[in-house]
């Protein structure tokens, strides 16, 4: 539903200033996860299980606890007994306490079975080696496909719920179907009908800030806990039950944040510190390692997918089918269900059918990685695209045009879609130089489109005025995209005081209401739209106190440019009277002028974005370079460019990795073989081209400036884009991911992928 | 853990031979801490030979050559005009280890005391025909380089054998070496195949050649073969395909999480072919 109030000409909104966290993050003032300390902290490590799949027969602590450096030694028993197992997803709350500490079984290479406080880091460690641990090993499954076949061994007995249908494996804990049409006539209506399977490996966020807290808890139940967090409200509710204490009794502040990527959305070590606190009475303190960040934090879900796509010789798209079966940790989670409802969400298809299978694996607890599921989903469908207009000599940008999802069309997860962007960023594409740009002997070209829900979600925000003018603005949402820059730029252009005279601050779970977690791209959205409301609240008071100044009544008073003037000439001839000289009386004129909103918002436009990539194949060692990179996204309204183009830029850069070299290996013992950075492959810088940004801008309707979330839309359509380049540039069609160079050279030599 | 820093190699090894436990040389420690920090290698005893007298040292020798003390930095050797021009195999190949930190740390020595197969400097040292002073409580002994290395983290050194000089020798006249690895990304990782070649021309014809390949066997290889393949010949395609085979073959590699049998093998062949043709181009004088 459209706003009836929506702004379209800015001062401050979409300009570029200097980001306000920029001299804290160049001289080290920045305070992250592992930048606090307590008089009289311990240090604490956890002991992790070696197996896949153990079940824990015996932990004795004894010569730990008596090391006079110990002070605390805790296992699943000194948390909360009351925590409820329900299938599913319903036991949410559960299904965290057993992966932050195991109960009878360890579930996986790496999962949590024991932790200690002490009197040093180094301490803390050594005194995990005297820990003794007696497993039963049993046997387990690391593969999605594997995991759901008959003898596979069974994970957890009673964790599916009401959606799975009778008949399929434990392991399967959640299924989705849905769609619209006859998908059968639909592909007797096809002249070509393409039909292909695919798979992608679990990837790491890989944000470069492990996980660290501080925590402090007494035994009177109260509790103080800094952490690296995108939601310190969910962690103080999750902690808050796992430890079987009072909510508000536990103040979680965040600290500023060195990435997340969906990663920092549930908590993983901080339950542990909070009750080795309340054991020792000391404040604890434990940072991850990369290793343990690894082995035992959420990685994105891998994926196996069937895909069948009918065609007519003009392009059209008759039917679409797709399987798809995420493995998600040993846990219910995985977005098997997000990865149907997006794939073909791009296309306005009067034959669609898609089915998500969420699967647990002797893996660790899938966690959120920017557009869960999408990028896989995504993958495949456009993969077999890009065939299908190879085989019917089709422009693949034409053919994605003629079929796209436009204002109006029924989308293929149900509802219809309201004022959309995709059409724009394909005609964008199509007039890019990019587009046109000769391509030298092996290399190739690939172009996908993506999609993402985006959210709203619980949003609280204050607005408090100082008596020089100036304004403190409280969000809740931890900054990990630039917030804070926008927040402050929506908050100018409503007050009419300068960005640099606003200080945005994320307050902490004791200072505002309740907000969820930043992450589903909704952070400039919800958190701008209550900053907006809440700006908007403050304008009103301060209208009030300058139609009593006045003597004149308050709807006759409006705000312009900073300032409260009469609404018209026949309210009076006054002077502006800027909001500096309101505020530098306002304790004598009424008291403090704040502004609050509080909302669940709905109205987050959904987005898209085509990427078109270029990709260069080494045919004598099958290495990929990718060597031209352009993101056109639909912003809505970028708040401010500079950030947006980071968005789009970050997710393509993510992408590349994804796609090429990044991925969990297992060994046959069930053990992560490549927990270091060294093995596992992000990008660095020199393997990444200039990466050239269009931003297209058609208006969420519900957003009071327009915007949509750009956080998350920038991953969907990179592992596509890549491999269609990689496929064409190579003359085989890729179907596995990563395009290691072993896999493409096999590829190569076989000619077949 | 104790920790010394003795003021010669005769007293370093002194020490290393006095003791039953865990030794660790210390000189760069890109290697050593990283593994003590990881808990895979916790040493009992840790003699850094750092603070040894000319242990920094890059000297020209009588004859020509080189001799590198062990301490000395892939940045040192990188920013040293001369060596670079003669033996820019060997000063590139320790110029691909890590990043720009590393660098201002890490040594040839402590590359090829790691014993890893993948180590880039060694391939590039072993085709240069380069050999190290040992140190050890009775004498001093010269090892030619492709005799350090035993296996994946072992070497040939005795207790209380500590090396103590990186001998290079003479460039001499017509000569070129190069050193290539294959990585699946840019930079910052560590080598899937590696390929050293050093050779000599009379003309326009390979007279000498050595040629040694990295992460494709236990240890890093000389293959006679590969040097036959291309000596008396003027590397044409004929020389440069025997070349190729000669390399694929010597491989006994493993599959693992960085690349496969049948990648390793095949790799080996295509880097030999490229090492070649550079190190030929840069014997003739050419810009490579």
């Amino acid at each position: 539903m459209a706003l009836d109030d929506q702004k379209s000409v800015f001062k401050f909104v979409g300009t570029r200033p200097d980001r306000p966290d920029g001299l804290d993050k160049v001289t080290g003032r920045a305070k992250f996860g592992a930048d606090a300390y307590a008089a009289g902290m311990l240090h604490g490590a956890i002991l992790r299980s070696p197996h896949a799949h153990a079940r824990i027969v015996k932990i004795d602590a004894s010569k730990a606890e008596a090391h006079p450096d110990v002070k605390a030694v805790v296992t699943r028993a000194d948390f909360s007994d009351k925590v409820e197992f329900k299938p599913g997803l319903a036991g949410e709350f559960w299904n965290v306490l057993e992966n932050v500490m195991a109960g009878e079984k360890a579930l996986y290479d790496g999962h949590a079975v024991a932790a200690v406080a002490a009197t040093s880091a180094l301490a803390a460690r050594d005194a995990l080696k005297l820990i003794e641990v007696e497993y039963e090993v049993l046997p387990h499954v690391t593969d999605v496909d594997k995991a759901m076949v008959a003898d596979a061994p069974v994970i957890r007995e009673g964790a599916s719920d009401y959606s799975v249908p009778e008949g399929l494996h434990p392991n399967v804990v959640r299924y989705h179907e849905s769609g619209h049409g006859d998908v059968e006539a639909g592909f007797g209506e096809a002249d070509l009908v393409i039909e292909d399977s695919f798979t992608t490996e679990a990837t790491h966020q890989g944000y470069i800030e492990p996980h660290a807290c501080l925590a402090s808890l007494g035994g009177d139940g109260k509790g103080e806990l800094w952490c690296t967090t995108q939601g310190h409200w969910i962690a103080q509710k999750t902690c808050a039950a796992l430890l079987g204490i009072e909510t508000a009794q536990l103040r979680v502040t965040a600290s500023e944040i060195g990435g997340g990527f969906g990663g920092k959305t549930t908590v993983f070590i901080e339950p542990v510190a909070l009750a080795l606190s309340r054991k020792a009475n000391r404040p604890v303190k434990i940072v991850m390692s990369r290793s343990e960040v690894f082995r035992a934090t959420g990685p994105t879900s891998s994926a196996s997918m069937d895909i069948k796509i009918g065609m007519k010789k003009d392009g059209t798209i008759t039917a679409a089918e797709g399987i798809f079966r995420l493995q998600g940790g040993a846990f219910p989670g995985a977005p098997g269900d997000m990865t149907a409802m997006c794939a073909f969400a791009p296309y306005d298809l009067t034959n669609v059918r898609q089915v998500g299978y969420d699967v647990m694996a002797n893996r660790p607890k899938q966690a959120a990685y920017r557009a869960p599921g999408a990028p896989m989903g995504a993958f495949a469908v456009e993969s077999v695209l890009d065939e299908l207009c190879n085989q019917l000599g089709l422009d693949p940008l034409d053919v994605r045009l003629k079929n796209a999802a436009h204002d109006g069309s029924k989308a293929s997860y149900g509802p219809t879609y309201d004022q959309i962007g995709l059409v724009k960023t394909l005609e964008e594409a199509k007039a890019h130089p990019h587009y046109s740009a000769p391509l030298k002997p092996g290399q190739g070209r690939g172009i996908s489109c993506g999609f993402w829900f985006n959210h709203g979600g619980e949003t609280s925000v204050s607005l408090a005025l100082s008596g020089d003018g100036s304004a403190q603005l409280m969000v809740g949402t931890p900054d990990i995209g630039g917030s804070r820059a926008s927040m402050a730029l929506m908050a100018a252009e409503v007050l009419g005081i300068p960005y640099e005279n606003i200080r945005v601050t994320v307050a902490d779970t004791a200072t505002l209401g309740y907000n969820d977690v930043s992450h589903g791209s909704r952070v400039t959205y919800a958190s701008g739209l209550a900053t907006i409301k809440a700006a908007k609240h403050a304008v009103e008071k301060l209208c009030e106190r300058a139609a009593t100044k006045w003597g004149i009544p308050v709807d006759a008073v409006k705000w312009e440019d900073g300032c409260a003037v009469p609404s018209g000439p026949n309210a009076g001839d006054f002077d502006p009277l800027p909001l500096a000289d309101i505020t530098a009386n306002m304790g004598a004129t009424g008291g403090p002028i704040s502004g609050h909103f509080e909302a669940t918002p709905e109205g987050a436009g959904v987005s898209f974005g085509t990427h078109i990539v270029d990709a260069e194949v080494d045919p004598e060692t099958g290495k990929t370079a990718i060597t031209r990179y352009t993101v056109i996204q639909d912003a809505g309204k970028a708040i401010h460019p500079a950030y947006v183009e980071g968005q789009y830029q970050g997710g393509a850069a993510q992408g590349i990795g994804w796609a090429l070299n990044e991925e969990y290996i297992y060994g046959e013992d069930g053990r992560l073989q490549n927990s270091i950075f060294l093995d596992y492959r992000i990008p660095v810088a020199s393997d990444l081209p200039m990466i050239d940004t269009v931003i297209v801008e058609v208006p969420n309707p519900g957003h009071p400036f327009g915007v949509r979330g750009v956080g998350e839309t920038g991953i969907v359509p990179p592992l596509a884009a890549i491999a269609n380049a990689v496929s064409n540039a190579a003359g085989v069609r890729m179907r596995d991911l990563p395009m290691s160079p072993p896999r493409i050279l096999a590829a190569l030599k076989s000619g077949d992928g | 853990m104790d920790y010394h820093s003795p003021a010669s190699f005769t007293e370093a090894s002194a020490l290393a031979a006095a003791t039953t436990g865990v030794t660790r040389f210390l000189a760069g420690g890109t290697d050593v801490l990283v593994q003590l920090r990881s808990e895979m290698v916790t040493p009992d005893l840790l003699i850094d030979i750092k603070k040894i007298d000319g242990v920094s040292d890059i000297t020209r020798t009588g004859d020509g050559g080189w001799t590198l003390g062990v301490a000395v930095t892939g940045a040192e050797m990188s920013e040293h005009g001369e060596l670079g021009r003669e033996w820019p195999g060997i000063v590139e190949a320790m110029d691909l280890i890590g990043s720009t930190q590393i660098q201002g740390r890490a040594t040839l020595t402590g590359n090829l005391c790691n014993g890893s197969p993948a180590a880039d400097s060694v391939p590039a040292m072993i085709a240069a025909g380069v050999t190290v002073t040992v140190t050890g409580p009775d004498a001093e002994r010269i090892v030619p380089v492709e005799d350090i290395p035993t296996g994946p983290g072992k070497t040939s050194l005795a207790r209380g054998e500590v090396i103590s000089a990186v001998n290079i020798p003479p460039r001499g006249q017509n000569g070129g070496d190069a050193y290539l690895r294959f990585i699946p990304r840019t930079e910052m990782d560590i080598a899937v195949v590696g390929c050293g070649v050093s050779l000599r021309l009379d003309g326009d014809n390979v007279t000498e050649a050595r040629v040694s390949l990295g992460a494709v066997a236990p240890t890093v290889l000389l293959v006679e073969d590969c040097a036959s393949a291309i000596i008396g010949t003027a590397l044409d395609d004929a020389a440069l395909d025997a070349l190729a085979a000669a390399a694929s073959a010597a491989c006994n590699p493993i599959d693992d999480k960085r690349g496969t049998i049948a990648f390793r093998t095949e790799v080996a062949g295509v880097l030999a072919r490229r090492a070649a043709k550079i190190a030929y181009a840069r014997a003739k004088g050419e810009q490579a």
